[in-house]
């Protein structure tokens, strides 16, 4: 079944695109929200459960210190305000990885509201306002089994572990965002981002959305262009990268305006991201779901003194706009320079580039143009390519050094990228090092001019600028294994 | 029947402690009483004789060789069958919970068990405490002791029942409306509902989580206190848990002196529906109270006229949350798993196969008070109630010590009587749920057996939370008061008379 | 405010439990009685007056984020009414995408 999109650039020429963004962040805590059972990824399944996150009849819940103090400090941080006083809710739904089936989480009391996070795209700014933080746990991990596919539409039967089940979760709201326009996708993927940074910044979380410890929910809605009132929206789940998330947007943009304008109508309803790059229909929201949400009894309210609010307040770390604002200042980047890093998601790795002794330039250099370009071609993001800022800065070395040039640097890239070890081990393994021997070369030189009498002829004529087709000869001989301004000194010498 | 059978606690731990008693001597005794009478009386879902005995030899061992031990060390106790305990099943009187063995003990059974106590087994109760006559049980109904065709009261009629037929001289229960003191009324034994938050909920399997307070049962006042003291304190695993020193029930329950007290009758709790040998005993009691110097005035707590809709709105909403674990995937009954079906169809059948229809109205109604568009109006309104509740108990204990009511309307109902009727049925907590509501301590001592049918009547004395001492004060003065009239309890009586020749071993 | 056995079988649903067609014509009228019995509180539940969720005015209970010993696998697993591969395993889900 083929499903139709309208080109993006036709679909913000005649829809405004409206955002919301829900993000769960994962608690690095040492244990649950509700227990003390370790709060760890990998273990033998239902290996870290006990009576508490399992639910059993009896059971009672009481909450990680920790985990409040890991959600005021994100409110804090996302410029939200803090509860004076506010309480747990129960969020009653039945599914097969919840214990209790019904979530603890917070309903119309959150620990933290009234946020804003100011982000740059592309030189706009763009002001997000944060509806609220508020604190639940998660549930368990369910596994479908028995049919071909994995997933959960032709399974058999599924196979839950509940050692995730009780695990601290933050969610961030945004308010609905609007006037981003065509950079809606940019946007989202610029908030998130930052988020992860604020997280690593805080150290609460190990914000690897892979892995989950961050995830996002991303919803977008359509008005046509100069009206107000809010269109249907769609959730869209399962987007794993930030990657996924400008591409899931971008996507159901395009969709959602090819319905429109044919006239029909948006389902507000959960969709599922697939990385082949569409989306798919979930369960229909149409009757929304009644939690019949009420306090939760067994615990008691969370009333946060103003001196502790403070007391944390103090031990913020360095916001990452902040930040970002120092690195540029000290690394001497224009603003859009500095903005493509950003936008790249490559700061961190610069950062650990220069840290290892590159200079910013060159670390630029090397992440946002040969680096990026093979990321894309491999459809990962920069931080998964197998080289790291050590080696980066290593070829860099290589390079001002002069055993490297560009072009044999980018083949170095090859071998690290190979596998083949670090950039120093790849020169010796392939023999890639330039050639810096001058009787070497200049034997090179020799047969080059030998072979091009004309051009030679010229160039001592005084016609410098043609020395270039016998630098490339000489070039080509050594397989680009020499220092061309070396190779165009010695022709020059040569040939008076 | 053997005089050890029918000596209290207080006299036993006297015993046992010098010697001239074995525990194990004890708890054969009760087993034997227990083979005797149950399968009339039918208190105990699940028996654990020989881990009884082997608790029981496990203390003479530690007292021969000289350890110092607890008041209680050595007593038998029966067990509401709501507490969790490892090695046997705890089913909370339900079928969806059948052969469920708990992997851990309740904190209660922790401190029980650290005290030396014997659990001799669990008890029959209304299915998760659903009830005021245990009729709801999924497996068979409680007989009252003192008539076996009566109900024993609920939701806790199996620990009353086993005090009440002498099967145990301590019992535990659970009280959210009512559950521990009504049972205590229809048995003419000690029922107490202590402080919300004075004894620990943990490894209680959750009815109403804002109301259910675990009790102690006994058949006098001092034995009660005995157990209050062992099982109530401060438990980091219950954040409901109140941080705060256990008040000395012992010495209260033994400095039982009223003089200069004032006493309160709460206007609401009497008349219409009442039957007329209830509140004549009750009466009687308090002019006694007044005999002993007691200053007995009256109060009106007029919002207590909203209190049984209150917490049949807060109850079942509580519950439809807690109850819905029970979904037939990590333990419990499982039905309709054939390999067709799917998760959402087999909770449905399992949960429908597996709660008994009191239980499936109480999680419907609760359904439908959260829902939303209804909440402001059910338990949103519920609530606010509770406030106007609380706020009549704080103005009436700023002019009174303690707040009295008969503990229920009537005395036992004949089996079957109410089943059909639920309205009728919950008419039964009238007296006891305001005190759950507002979450201050309760307790039912019984007063005589009414004129109209010989039937046992209980009196409620209520005091502020946190002041559980005052409830052992009062209702001891009056005990002793009550029982140097008699010439003895009134379950002696029982026991002389015919219809009580079965608990000796005669026939019914 | 009268409940229709079609109410509540829809209430049924939503709390997974299967009511059989004479349970549910026995309920309907049973529930009405008392939810009418019950309304009654929303006659003295005045705005002004703030709900109390809980008895004891306590706040601010937490504890501390150190790892306390968990449950074995198998004693976890031991009640289960279904096990697979070390977990619980539960009948196939319908609908929605994990």
């Amino acid at each position: 079944m083929s499903v139709e999109l309208m080109e993006f650039e036709e679909a913000m020429a005649t829809f405004d695109p409206v955002l919301g963004l829900e993000v769960h962040v994962e608690l690095n805590t040492a244990t649950k929200m509700f227990c003390g059972c370790a709060n760890q990824f990998g273990d033998v399944p239902n290996s870290n459960t006990c009576p508490v996150c399992l639910g059993l009849p009896g059971s009672l819940p009481v909450v990680n210190g920790k985990a409040i103090e890991s959600a005021i400090r994100i409110g804090l941080a996302l410029g939200c305000d803090i509860a004076g006083w506010c309480r747990f809710a129960r969020k009653n739904y039945f599914y097969p990885d919840m214990t209790k089936d019904f979530q603890t989480s917070q309903y119309d009391e959150p620990i933290a509201f009234n946020g804003l996070v100011e982000l740059e795209v592309d030189g706009e700014i763009f002001a997000i306002e944060i509806e609220r933080a508020h604190m639940e746990e998660d549930a368990g991990k369910l596994v479908h089994a028995g049919g071909s596919t994995g997933r959960i539409g032709d399974a058999e039967y599924s196979l839950v572990d509940y050692n995730r089940a009780g695990t601290p979760l933050i969610e961030i709201v945004t308010r609905p965002i609007r006037g981003t326009g065509a950079k809606a996708p940019a946007v989202a993927k610029a908030y998130v981002s930052y988020l992860r940074d604020l997280m690593r910044a805080l150290g609460v979380s190990d914000v690897r959305m892979e892995q989950g410890s961050l995830r996002c929910d991303a919803n977008v809605s359509l008005m046509p262009k100069g009206e107000t009132e809010l269109g249907l929206r769609t959730e869209t789940k399962n987007v794993n990268s930030l990657r996924s998330i400008e591409n899931a947007l971008y996507y159901e943009i395009r969709r959602q305006a090819a319905l429109l304008a044919a006239g029909g109508k948006v389902h507000q309803e959960t969709r599922h991201w697939h990385e082949e790059g569409y989306t798919t229909a979930g369960r229909s929201k149409e009757e929304a779901e009644d939690y019949r949400y009420f306090p939760e009894p067994d615990l008691v309210p969370v009333a946060p003194s103003s001196e502790w609010v403070e007391q944390l307040r103090a031990t913020l770390p360095e916001v990452p706009a902040v930040k970002r604002k120092r690195l540029q200042a000290a690394w001497g980047f224009a603003d859009q320079e500095f903005a493509d890093i950003v936008n790249a998601d490559a700061l961190e790795l610069i950062q650990e580039t220069v840290a290892a002794g590159a200079l910013p330039s060159s670390a630029r250099k090397w992440w946002l143009t040969e680096l990026a370009r093979r990321a894309n071609e491999a459809g990962v993001e920069l931080a998964q390519l197998p080289i790291t800022p050590g080696q980066v800065a290593a070829l860099q070395e290589l390079v001002d050094a002069g055993t490297l040039n560009d072009k044999l640097a980018r083949q170095v890239i090859d071998g690290v990228l190979a596998g083949e070890g670090d950039p120093a081990a790849v020169v010796a393994g392939r023999g890639l090092a330039v050639v810096s021997d001058d009787g070497a070369l200049a034997a090179a030189v020799d047969r080059a001019i030998q072979a091009n009498p004309d051009v030679a002829a010229k160039i001592g004529e005084g016609k410098v600028a043609a020395a270039g087709a016998l630098i490339g000869a000489v070039m080509k001989e050594m397989r680009g294994q020499a220092d061309a301004a070396r190779v165009r000194e010695l022709i020059l010498a040569r040939l008076g | 029947m053997s005089d050890l059978l029918r000596t209290d606690a207080a006299e036993l731990s006297g015993l046992l402690a010098e010697k001239q008693l074995s525990a194990r001597e004890l708890t054969q005794a009760s087993l034997e009483q227990i083979e005797r009478v149950d399968s009339a009386v039918k208190a105990f879902l699940h028996v654990d004789a020989a881990r009884a005995l082997a608790s029981a030899e496990a203390i003479d061992a530690r007292r021969m060789a000289g350890e110092e031990l607890g008041p209680l060390a050595g007593i038998p106790l029966a067990m509401k069958d709501i507490f969790t305990m490892t090695g046997a099943p705890t089913t909370c009187g339900s079928r969806i919970l059948e052969g469920w063995v708990p992997p851990y003990n309740s904190t209660i059974t922790d401190k029980v068990l650290a005290a030396g106590i014997v659990v001799l087994g669990k008890t029959n109760m209304d299915e998760f405490a659903m009830g005021s006559s245990t009729e709801n049980s999924g497996y068979f109904t409680t007989h009252n002791p003192w008539d076996l065709d009566r109900i024993p009261g609920g939701s806790g009629g199996g620990s009353a029942a086993a005090l009440a037929a002498f099967e145990a001289p301590l019992a535990l229960g659970t009280d959210t409306g009512g559950s521990i003191r009504q049972p205590a009324a229809v048995t003419a034994t000690v029922g107490v509902k202590p402080t919300y938050g004075a004894t620990s909920r943990y490894g209680v399997v959750a009815m109403a989580s804002s109301l259910d307070t675990p009790g102690p049962c006994a058949r006098t006042v001092l034995d009660a206190a005995l157990l209050h003291q062992v099982i109530a304190g401060w438990d980091p695993r219950d954040s409901t848990s109140i941080n705060a020193a256990v008040p000395d029930v012992v010495a209260a329950a033994k400095h039982a002196e009223v003089k200069g007290l004032k006493i309160a009758v709460v206007r609401e709790l009497g008349g219409d529906g009442y039957a007329p040998g209830v509140l004549q005993r009750f009466n009687e009691a308090l002019a006694v109270l007044a005999e002993l110097g007691a200053e007995i005035t009256e109060v009106s707590c007029p919002n207590f006229d909203y209190a049984l809709s209150a917490y049949y709105l807060i109850m079942p909403s509580e519950v439809s949350s807690n109850l819905a674990r029970f979904d037939a995937m990590r333990y419990g009954l499982r039905v309709g798993d054939d390999g067709v079906n799917s998760v959402e169809d087999v909770m449905n059948l399992t949960r429908g196969a597996g709660f008994g229809a009191e239980v499936k109205r109480r999680i419907i109604i609760g359904t439908y008070a959260l829902s939303s568009g209804y909440y402001d109006a059910y338990y949103g309104s519920a609530q606010k109630v509770r406030t106007l509740i609380t706020q009549d108990f704080d103005a009436a204990f700023a002019s009174a010590d303690v707040l009295v009511s008969p503990t229920t309307p009537t005395t036992a109902f004949k089996i079957g009587e109410r089943v059909d009727d639920p309205l009728a049925m919950y008419k039964a907590d009238l007296c006891t749920i305001p005190s759950n509501l507002a979450g201050n301590c309760a307790i039912s001592v019984p007063v005589g057996l009414s004129p109209d049918d010989g039937l046992p009547v209980g009196f409620q004395i209520m005091a502020p939370a946190m002041a559980d001492d005052r409830l052992y004060r009062v209702g001891a003065a009056l005990e002793q008061a009550l029982t140097d009239r008699w010439g003895g309890r009134l379950l002696d009586q029982l026991v002389a008379s015919p219809a009580g020749a079965y608990l000796n071993g005669g026939a019914r | 405010m009268a409940l229709t056995a079609k109410e509540v079988a829809r209430l049924g649903e939503l709390a997974r439990i299967r009511l059989t067609d004479s349970e549910l014509e026995q309920l309907a009228p049973q529930l009405d009685v008392i939810l009418t019995a019950v309304a009654r509180v929303s006659e003295v539940a005045a705005t002004d007056v703030p709900p109390t969720s809980h008895a004891m005015a306590l706040i601010n209970v937490f504890r501390e984020d150190v790892v306390q010993p968990s449950l074995t696998p198998e004693a976890v697993l031991a009640g289960a009414p279904s096990v697979g591969d070390g977990r619980f395993r539960v009948p196939r889900i319908l609908g929605e995408e994990a």
